[in-house]
């Protein structure tokens, strides 16, 4: 298994040192793992040659560079006033019943993440929320079941 | 009384050979290029709505030998979604008015900076990216674009924000001037556009200033992708020309019930029932950057005001005291008047608080706060209170 040296490493060498590079190489790291560490920002200052107070300043300040362990899978479920309106309690409360967690706690198991998230962008096919990158629509508690219960066969 | 039905219109998604329109411009002139658009009244289609041929003759000015062009695609207003639409389905449109922008400006950098929420358009996005670029490399027009991610701040949006985001930094807006055009992203000269603005720029390109111009009012040219929902049958995103009334635009969305619409999202205005017929939406009344919600009398406005409160403070990048403490004092106050535990008089003194943070806070996310909050609890003061 590589080291965290290495894996900061081949992040630095596709984005470069520069300040610039930051950014891309911290979301990198979220998306391989769902979450900073304190030694993975302490890392990436020692490579960058930057402080690494800069680094957990910069990470802390975007709601998806999330510097708590999160599981394999985050839910971010949309809390602006559309999907309100639309039944996002019901969905959350489902999600919540079936994975045994509340807002933002992870399940046991390292699986599964359960936060609240302000407008994705799909006020229209409202209540929506966002398992890592994609996009579920139009929820309902029915609908929702069977999505996270594809998740848990995965 | 007769309905005139508003008029749809089909330019942002209308699939048209963009190299065609590209290899039409390449040998102009810039200015040439600047002046079409000067001359179709187009204005930026994000929400703030500045002459877009105006910032592109002003950027052209700067003697730089770094410029960029960026394309904002941080669509973060609640309520606005049109943008994920457009760059989903004619993406190779966004890119075009990039290199049109690019050859206006002097330009030989660009980059689109695409909010996180959106990262499954990604591996399209990076596909016909290629293909532009193999593109601008075959008709020898020097201009590369980089993808960047925005990773869930909503004040990202803001221009200056979102060039420090660029540049790796947290995203706080900084203080204006200089001007992007002056000292953008690297602090260089930087023209920055929405995606639908750019897209515009294509069509403008293809059928000709006039035909742009023709549509739309005195104030508000053209026509607009609206991002219609909350209490409506007909969800979704629409072309339409500009100049209507919200009163109009009920008669087409509505439920039959709505009280109320938040025209612009959580900065723009609430337009009560009995303001319907006589607010245009577009800038000489209700500007907006997109977004369209349709409340109905079962809402509670209350409700909607704290929904959009509790994002402002979850949003505000806490840079400036106006908008940091205003924000959160704002939230505080009406839950303390609707508990009882303040009388109704200090809704005034809130409303007070919103319009100094027009004037105070650094930048659009605190200075807009008071849009929504004096429109709505000026006209539904007793759902704040009881």
């Amino acid at each position: 298994m590589m080291t965290l040296t290495e894996s900061v490493n081949k992040k630095v060498e596709k984005h470069g040192t520069t300040r610039e590079a930051l950014l891309p190489i911290l979301q990198d790291i979220v998306t391989e793992k769902s979450y900073l560490s304190d030694q993975d920002m302490v890392e990436v200052a020692r490579q960058l040659d930057i402080s690494a107070a800069d680094v957990f300043g910069t990470a802390t300040f975007y709601s998806f560079l999330d510097t708590k362990p999160r599981g394999k899978y985050v839910i971010r479920i949309c809390k602006t006033i559309s999907c309100s309106m639309k039944g996002k309690h019901e969905v959350l409360e489902t999600i919540e019943d079936i994975l045994k967690i509340s807002l933002g706690e992870t399940t046991a198991d390292k699986q599964f993440s359960l936060l609240e998230t302000n407008c994705i962008g799909w006020c229209h096919k409202a209540p929506a929320i966002l398992i890592n990158d994609d996009p579920y629509t139009e929820l309902n508690s029915e609908k929702v079941t069977e999505i996270l219960r594809e998740y848990i066969k995965k | 009384m007769t309905n005139i039905p508003i008029k749809r219109v089909d330019l942002i998604f209308e699939k048209v050979l963009c190299k065609e329109i590209f290899e039409k411009i390449v040998n102009s002139s810039p200015e040439e290029v600047t002046q079409a658009i000067i001359d179709s009244g187009l204005k930026g289609r994000g929400g703030a709505g500045f002459p877009t041929g105006l910032k592109w003759q002003f950027a052209a000015r700067e003697k730089s030998e770094d410029k960029y062009i960026v394309c904002n695609a941080d669509e973060g207003e609640p309520g606005t979604f049109k943008d994920r639409q457009i760059l989903d389905e004619v993406p190779e449109k966004v890119f075009c008015g990039m290199a049109i922008a690019s050859k206006a400006v002097g330009a030989k950098k660009g980059y689109i900076y695409l909010r996180g929420e959106y990262k499954f358009l990604v591996p399209k996005l990076e596909q016909k990216m290629k293909e532009f670029h193999d593109f601008m490399k075959e008709i020898g027009h020097d201009f590369e674009v980089i993808l960047r991610m925005g990773s869930g701040a909503y004040i990202c949006g803001e221009e200056s924000a979102l060039f420090e985001s660029i540049e790796g930094k947290r995203g706080e807006p900084r203080n204006k001037p200089p001007y992007p055009t002056t000292a953008g992203v690297f602090d260089k000269p930087t023209c920055i556009n929405n995606v639908e603005t750019l897209v515009y720029t294509v069509m403008i390109l293809k059928y000709g200033a006039t035909h742009f111009k023709d549509l739309g009012t005195k104030d508000s040219r053209g026509s607009k992708v609206f991002s219609v929902s909350g209490d409506t049958p007909k969800a979704g995103i629409y072309e339409l020309e500009l100049g209507m009334t919200v009163g109009e635009f009920v008669d087409e969305f509505g439920d039959g019930d709505t009280k109320s619409v938040q025209v612009g999202g959580a900065a723009g205005f609430c337009v009560p029932r009995k303001r319907f017929q006589d607010t245009i939406i577009g800038f000489e009344g209700v500007p907006t950057g997109g977004s369209m919600k349709l409340f109905n009398s079962s809402r509670s406005m209350y409700n909607v005001m704290h929904n959009y409160l509790d994002f402002f403070n979850e949003e505000s990048c806490g840079q400036c005291t106006p908008c940091r403490v205003g924000c959160q004092q704002l939230l505080k106050g009406i839950e303390a008047v609707k508990r009882g535990e303040k009388s109704s008089k200090y809704l005034e003194e809130l409303e007070k608080l919103a319009s100094t943070m027009k004037v105070a806070a650094k930048c659009g996310l605190g200075q807009s706060v008071g849009n929504a909050f004096n429109s709505i609890v000026n006209n539904f003061r007793e759902e704040i209170i009881y």
